[in-house]
């Protein structure tokens, strides 16, 4: 079946097997690699989109879920070279390690902020019950999201 | 994981959805979210031939006032029903618990006529359905039926509602003067219950056990002691009348029903101030 997603702010058509799974599509097909598999069962939050605005586990769409909408990944937050506020907060707090689990989180914090979800770090904390990081023992991410979301993660 | 190979329709209108299914037969099944179906289609624990998909029905994604109760349009997702200012209002104990189903992106996705539809008795939504008293709203081939959520449940992963019919509406009697509480027991954050109680609680009482057997149960027993005078102690103390629940990772069928007594007596007391 014929897919058109508006992805990061371009047309991305292609003609995808129903089963595809985005996660597939926006690598193996779109050549996005910021998008990380880690658990493939909807558990860790790696896989974090945003699908018209709102965080997704694109390891749990299907391509064929998305066509006709807007996705955006972390090669699209950023513009004309300028860090998303979220992003720029992950690397001044040094929100990350290895930095695996990191796109999903920074697209998950900015679905969070964007709801008026991360107003202190009670909120935060339990926002981000769906990406599991193995390496920083969140006390950075949490600044980093309380940080970048000043101004609700809306770009100054 | 990949999932076994189908094809993809998408309906217009439930009466396209409707008509899909006639077509399509047994082997085919509604895409809402997706997200109980495709984690068991990746684990080709589900190989539908034929997915139709009503996930984008705005027709049937809406919370309104239907008088005596809220009417819930079955594609609603869970972060809508627990960002609505009517449920919040009127029916306290949805908010709470479609708030608390997995994480925020399961609660994007994940929809409040897929989890009852779905039928998993570890799932929270169809305690509640039970604890709230819930009518069930379906429309196929002859036209609209109502079910009553009791007798609803009938299997594991199995429900009343016909291979051919799609689930429009939740219709749940508003409570907005009442006593509530949801008990879930996790190992963590973003957990199933390893055991679930819904209550509300005005001049009668409902209650929904998650995982205690293999549907969503009413605690009947506790139920009917309450009603003829019994304490809070007593009653819970019945929590696990009528249960079966499973052996698994989290929890023997004995630590299940500890829990059981435990939980219930939590959300009466708290059900009760
Ligand atoms: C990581 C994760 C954690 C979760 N945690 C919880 C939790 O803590 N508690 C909890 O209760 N649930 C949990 N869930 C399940 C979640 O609530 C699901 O979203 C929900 O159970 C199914 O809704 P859906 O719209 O995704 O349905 P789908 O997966 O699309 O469909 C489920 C079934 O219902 C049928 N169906 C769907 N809509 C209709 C309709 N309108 N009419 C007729 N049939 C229909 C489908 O054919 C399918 O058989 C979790 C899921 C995931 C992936
Ligand atoms: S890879 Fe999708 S949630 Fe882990
Ligand atoms: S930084 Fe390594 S998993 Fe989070």
């Amino acid at each position: 079946m014929q897919v058109s997603i508006a992805l990061n702010g371009a047309t991305s058509e292609h003609e995808v097997e129903p089963r595809l799974l985005l996660v597939h599509y926006l690598r193996d097909v779109a050549g996005l690699t910021g998008t990380n598999v880690g658990c493939d069962t909807s558990s860790c939050g790696a896989c974090t989109v945003l699908l018209d605005g709102m965080s997704v586990k694109s390891c749990t769409v299907l391509a064929v879920q998305a066509d006709g909408r807007a996705v955006t990944t972390i090669e699209g937050l950023a513009t004309n070279g300028e860090l998303h506020p979220m992003q720029a907060a992950f690397r001044e707090h040094h929100g990350l390690q290895c930095g695996f689990c990191t796109p999903g989180m920074v697209l998950a914090a900015v679905s969070l902020a964007a709801e008026g979800g991360a107003g202190d770090e009670a909120a935060v904390r339990e926002g981000l019950e769906g990406n599991l990081c193995r390496c920083t023992g969140y006390q950075n991410i949490v600044a980093a999201v309380l940080d970048g979301a000043n101004g609700n993660g809306v770009r100054s | 994981m990949i999932t076994a190979p189908f094809d993809y329709v998408r309906a217009d209108s439930v009466d396209h959805a409707v008509q899909l299914l006639g077509t399509h037969g047994e082997d085919a099944k509604l895409l809402a979210g997706g997200h109980s179906l495709l984690p068991l289609m990746k684990l080709r624990l589900a190989t539908p031939s034929v997915l139709i998909d009503v996930g984008r029905l705005a027709e049937l994604s809406y919370v309104r006032d239907g008088g005596d109760h809220v009417a819930i349009g079955a594609l609603t997702s869970h972060h809508d029903v627990a960002t609505s200012d009517m449920v919040a209002t009127d029916v306290p104990l949805l908010r709470r618990v479609a708030g608390q189903i997995g994480d925020p992106q399961v609660r994007h996705l994940g929809t409040i006529g897929g989890s009852v539809v779905h039928g998993d008795p570890a799932s929270d939504m169809p305690a509640a359905m039970l604890a709230l008293r819930a009518t069930f709203v379906t429309v196929g081939p002859g036209g609209q039926r109502e079910h009553s959520v009791d007798g609803f449940f009938t299997g594991f992963l199995e429900t009343a509602i016909g291979a051919d019919e799609v689930l429009t509406e939740i219709r749940v009697p508003k409570v907005p003067m009442a006593g509530w509480s949801f008990q879930k027991f996790q190992r963590r954050a973003q957990d199933w219950a390893v055991v679930g109680v819904a209550c509300v609680r005005n001049d009668t009482v409902g209650i929904g056990l998650v995982n205690m057997g293999s549907t969503s149960l009413r605690a009947t027993a506790v139920e009917d002691a309450l009603g003829s005078g019994a304490s809070i102690a007593d009653a819970a103390a019945l929590a696990d009348e009528g249960t079966e629940p499973v052996d698994d990772l989290n929890a023997s069928p004995e630590y299940r029903r500890h829990l059981a007594h435990v939980l219930v007596r939590r959300a009466l007391e708290e059900a009760s101030r």
